[in-house]
């Protein structure tokens, strides 16, 4: 019942952004997938999702930050309309605290990723000025070391910190753009440094195109 | 409807149906690889024209309320395109929420309320003055000017001069009453068959470069053959307006100029960011501010002169 509703929020959102959306040498398939975009707006994930065409949509779930998307209204919107995975953003200051919530976050897109879907994931973790992507958490890393089949596509959304930036409650109708570009496809013994240097870069190449 | 209206509509849609079929013609015709994508384009244009025509006629048929809510939309369109294209700050963001959300929709509104007054001063003096107050509430002072006078330049051309596209509709002309969606409907056919025929003239014979730091594909044939076929098809409409046959003509030919120095003032802007469209909206045209940017230059100055000759300098003499 929830998805024409999901449908509805995403046709808005995807207007009110006018998001052009453009594939680079990626086409939509039905195919496991991990997208990974720059994230400087709260309505990034409805976007993006939007973005994705409307078969692939229901196998697809966002991932956000637990601390702000679990209560009330942004809950129900986050997990009751667009089956948002909600994972916690650690800021105990003891170490081993840290660890086994980045441990149970990770546990809870493996299981995802088990049963078939995709992920919408925002590496850096936290919104930017939408100026610079930011450095990525290492989350991404763990995760194709758990599921290197799957295949990890880089999305950059641009403007939609206009739209929308960091703070305001009220949206401007900034015409933004939806950039997906080709899969990492990562060496045999790539490091955690390597892997997520050329994720970013994978990232970052979109930024012009 | 009357006769001369319903040769009109048979006029437009003729022609159309014409050009779509020169344009299938050439492109069996054409083999070139650049000859072919000019033709691709050509009949993007068409095709985008038909889908245009179409929106106007339906707009036209609703009466008033449905010109003033297309045109409404085409400002709220084109300011999307113009703000997004220009630099903007975060401490813009309150500021261009009015913008979009209270001073576009007001504007149509006060014309729909047959407000002349207000609606001509609306953006001039309050949005005006009320454009800083907003920005210098938001406490950022970097680059304050530019901030205001962009913001102030996308309210003056696309919400307050497109308007008076259809403020046209409000304009009572002793002796034309219940007519005026007529001179709207000439002002829209001088302008824009004033593009198509210099796209034309441009395409036959253009090889002299009018502006080349500006624009490159307009050239002195295009301009002068557009100007002046737009300006005698213009004459040949004088009866669906008040005017006089010659007079149609000096309207028509101060349409076409400034219609020509908004396109290039536009072309300007494009090129200062480094673009060639403000958008991709119309296929093969760009986006609507692309579309519409004669008629932003060209509407207030027919709708003052106008009101001027037909209505104030009417009942003083």
């Amino acid at each position: 019942m929830s998805g024409w509703l999901a449908n509805a929020v995403a046709a808005g959102a995807r207007g009110l952004a006018g998001a052009s959306i453009r594939w680079l040498d990626c086409r939509p398939e039905s195919r496991q997938r991990v997208y990974f975009a720059n994230h400087t707006s709260h309505l990034d994930f409805v976007v993006l999702w939007s973005a994705l065409p409307q078969a692939l949509r229901a196998q697809t779930r966002p991932v956000a930050a637990k601390d702000y998307w679990q209560s009330g209204l942004r809950r129900r919107l986050a997990v009751g309309v667009f089956h948002a995975i909600l994972v916690e953003r650690s800021a105990a200051a003891d170490r081993d605290a840290q660890l086994q919530s980045a441990r149970r976050s990770l546990d809870l897109l493996v299981e995802a990723l088990e049963r078939k879907e995709s992920l919408i994931l925002f590496p850096e973790g936290t919104r930017g000025r939408g100026d610079e992507v930011g450095p990525f958490k290492s989350g991404l890393y763990y995760l194709w070391l758990k599921r290197p089949d799957v295949q990890f596509v880089p999305v950059y959304l641009a403007n939609l910190n206009r739209v929308l930036p960091k703070g305001e409650v009220l949206p401007v109708p900034f015409i933004s753009r939806v950039a997906f570009g080709p899969p990492l496809q990562p060496g045999d013994n790539e490091t955690k440094e390597s892997f997520l240097r050329e994720a970013r870069n994978a990232l970052c190449a979109l930024q012009h195109a | 409807m009357d006769r001369p209206m319903l040769w009109l509509v048979e006029g437009v849609v003729g022609g159309l149906i014409a050009a779509s079929l020169v344009g299938f013609f050439l492109s069996l015709r054409v083999k070139s690889d650049s000859g072919k994508a000019t033709i691709q384009n050509l009949n993007a244009r068409i095709r985008a024209w038909w889908i245009m025509i179409g929106v106007f006629s339906i707009a036209m048929l609703v009466g008033p309320v449905g010109s003033l809510a297309l045109f409404g939309f085409i400002s709220f369109l084109a300011l999307r395109e113009y703000v997004s294209l220009i630099p903007t700050v975060p401490a813009d963001h309150r500021t261009l929420f009015w913008s979009f959300f209270v001073f576009t929709p007001l504007q149509y509104w006060i014309l729909a309320m047959h407000w002349y007054g207000v609606a001509s001063i609306m953006i001039p003096v309050y949005a005006f003055l009320f454009v800083p107050v907003r920005l210098v509430l938001s406490g950022e002072t970097a680059g304050f000017l530019d901030r205001a006078a962009r913001i102030h330049w996308g309210l003056m051309v696309c919400v307050y001069c497109i308007s008076y596209a259809p403020a046209l509709l409000i304009l009572e002309i002793p002796g034309y009453r219940q007519q005026s969606a007529k001179l709207l409907l000439f002002l829209v056919i001088v302008v824009q068959f004033s593009d198509v025929f210099q796209y034309i003239w441009g395409k036959l014979l253009g090889k002299r470069r009018i502006a080349p730091l500006i624009s490159p594909n307009k050239t002195w044939e295009g301009f002068l053959g557009g100007v002046a076929s737009a300006s005698l098809l213009g004459m040949g409409l004088w009866w669906m307006t008040p005017f006089s046959p010659l007079q149609a003509l000096g309207m028509s030919l101060v349409i076409t100029l400034l219609g020509f120095a908004g396109g290039l003032i536009m072309s300007a802007i494009k090129r200062d960011r480094g673009v060639k469209d403000f958008g991709s909206i119309i296929e093969g045209h760009g986006g609507i501010l692309d579309r519409v940017d004669s008629i932003c230059f060209s509407a207030p100055v027919f709708f003052h002169l106008t009101r001027f000759f037909y209505i104030t300098h009417g009942k003083t003499t």
